[in-house]
């Protein structure tokens, strides 16, 4: 992760300052820096978007190829996550500065997201045993300034949200085989439900409280935080924890409660924000990366 | 508890027509553009030769000295003068000298010779203060200090041989481009809102609580970790948002456009100053209070 020195004198603001609820940037304990959603904005990928929340950028993509059902679950296709820490979001990531974060980040948004409560696994699936949809799910960090699991959870929830699969045919050929015929019209295509797809909030322990969305001064502050992945109901399908300081079970109850109720809230402007985006169809301004 | 989500905005396009009068006949120029096809001048930096026409290569502003010809970046790293006020932070304790990263391209060197240390001025350097510099600054401390001298190399040497440099207590940094610093007379200012700001050429800004009685003795090496109040912190956090509403919206950083920019953000909450459709707001009006001072 991208390290900021913070000296002894700033750090001691920057608890006080959290311990009257009244941070740095004048937010309180609870509250989000403003987050900027696109979605489409990647022209060969079936569905992608791009999240900023302050400083912090992420571009993720999500490309759909039919591919072979695990085994163990022939009725379900599968997503499969790839975080990419490129060199431009901090000098550190460069060479293989990045692989370390990025198998983390990968590690943990699969346990989130791969599952059959938070997707419909189920109708990824074209022909049960012998073909499904994979997800190829790539994660692009721009830049970081703190708060990279919340950016990237909201970032891929618009993407799935964003993601068109062509829809498939079947048809058996003279020989009895199966026959995968792609529609080519791009309007008949298969969107996917993403109402159960949790949204992450990390919860960093600055002092004796915790807050949302830490930026990159306060994280030097902390010594854990928690990971918990929310959704829309309120419902914690995921918890983590990170960092090398130690948290005791009465503030983990008390920060579990409160991530419940700000992983809750993120959801309905999320939503949203990404139907009123669809509904402006073609009228829609590109932005892009030039922003 | 607050998430607020939007869509992007474009980019506003600036019609040069309008801010042509601000530029007061400034020659400026982005890469590619031809400078001249004259052959008499010479080729300074930020320009290249192109087919015998001296062409830029940098965004910025064209500079004549005689035959001389160089364009001065707008966005640049922090290039130092004699002089210069600077707010830096500490990256390393070595023999005799500390390395302070101060935005420019080399780190920049204090000199255990030219900071002053508690006891008064006349105070000799023994080897004990040379094991101890790490009590008086360590690394991820911040200074403020003043450019002593400028290597060959174009590092910068600092000095700290007054009383109002020296190590930084508690506050907040701002990190902007040294481009949007205005130079001044002064530096450190001590605005009517009760806090302080010191503005360093580098485009370092500390805000701090204005410090009560100074303490002569500890030659500016104490730092107080008494909790600061909650209205200092108030204030320090909407000046903070303020500078980089400014630095957002380009406009030229010094005493009196900071402080016009904290009054007109006095309606809005202090998160909401970032917003992009407030921060336009806060700096229109700051900047039609700055052309009316001046008019």
């Amino acid at each position: 992760m991208a390290t900021v020195q913070v000296s002894e004198a700033e750090k001691v603001y920057i608890l006080h300052g959290v311990r009257d609820d009244l941070r740095v940037d004048g937010r309180g304990c609870e509250d989000y820096r403003h987050m900027e959603i696109e979605t489409d904005v990647v022209s060969n990928t079936d569905g992608s978007a791009k999240v900023s929340l302050g400083h912090t950028d992420v571009l993720v993509g999500v490309k759909a190829e039919i591919g072979k059902p695990r085994p163990m679950v022939p009725h379900e296709g599968y997503l499969e996550f790839f975080v990419d820490c490129s060199a431009n979001a901090t000098p550190e990531f460069e060479g293989r500065g990045g692989d370390e974060l990025g198998v983390e980040l990968s590690n943990t948004l699969y346990k989130v997201f791969n599952n059959r409560s938070s997707i419909d696994l189920k109708s990824l699936c074209i022909s049960p045993g012998e073909h499904c949809w994979v997800l190829y799910v790539d994660v692009l960090l721009l830049q970081c300034d703190g708060n990279l699991f919340d950016a990237i959870s909201v970032a891929i929830k618009a993407a799935l949200f964003n993601t068109k699969i062509p829809k498939v045919h079947l048809s058996e050929n003279e020989e009895g085989g199966k026959e995968i015929e792609l529609s080519d019209d791009p309007y008949d295509c298969m969107r996917l439900n993403v109402e159960n797809v949790p949204c992450i909030v990390t919860l960093c322990k600055v002092g004796y409280r915790h807050v949302v969305d830490a930026t990159l001064q306060e994280k030097a502050c902390s010594v854990a935080s928690l990971i918990i992945s929310v959704t829309h109901k309120g419902t914690i399908t995921c918890v983590r924890k990170v960092g090398g300081g130690s948290l005791d079970p009465e503030s983990i109850f008390e920060t579990t409660e409160t991530g419940k109720r700000v992983g809750k809230a993120l959801h309905a402007p999320l939503m949203e924000l990404l139907q009123k985006e669809e509904n402006l169809g073609k009228k829609r301004p590109k932005v892009g990366f030039l922003g | 508890m607050a998430a607020d989500m939007r869509l992007p905005t474009t980019r506003k396009q600036v019609s040069l027509s309008n801010s042509l009068s601000a530029l007061d006949g400034k020659d400026l120029v982005v890469p590619g553009d031809v400078i001249t096809s004259d052959t008499g001048f010479m080729r300074g930096h930020g320009t290249y030769l192109d087919e015998e026409k001296l062409t830029a290569s940098v965004a910025g502003e064209v500079e004549r000295v005689n035959k001389l010809i160089c364009v001065r970046p707008l966005k640049t790293r922090f290039n130092g003068e004699v002089g210069d006020v600077v707010v830096g932070r500490i990256t390393e304790v070595q023999q005799k000298r500390w390395k302070v990263e101060t935005n420019s391209r080399l780190d920049s060197v204090l000199l255990l010779s030219s900071v002053n240390l508690p006891g008064g001025e006349l105070r000799r350097r023994s080897a004990e203060d040379e094991l101890t510099m790490r009590d008086y600054l360590q690394e991820g401390d911040l200074i403020s200090a003043e450019v002593q001298s400028v290597f060959s190399d174009g590092a910068l040497s600092l000095h700290t041989r007054s009383l109002k440099y020296g190590k930084l207590g508690q506050g907040v940094l701002v990190q902007l481009s040294p481009s949007l610093i205005k130079r001044q007379k002064t530096h450190f200012h001590n605005l009517p809102c009760g806090t302080s700001i010191i503005l360093g050429n580098n485009g370092f800004v500390w805000l701090y609580p204005t410090p009560g009685q100074q303490d002569e003795e500890a030659g500016g090496y104490y730092t107080s970790l008494e909790p600061v109040s909650l209205s200092d912190r108030e204030v320090i956090s909407r000046l903070r948002n303020c500078l980089l509403a400014l630095a957002a919206h380009k406009v030229l950083l010094y005493d009196t456009s900071v402080l016009y920019c904290y009054e007109s953000s006095l309606p809005h909450q202090i998160k909401d100053i970032l917003k992009p459709e407030v921060m336009e707001e806060i700096v229109m009006v700051t900047r039609q209070k700055l052309v009316e001072q001046e008019g």
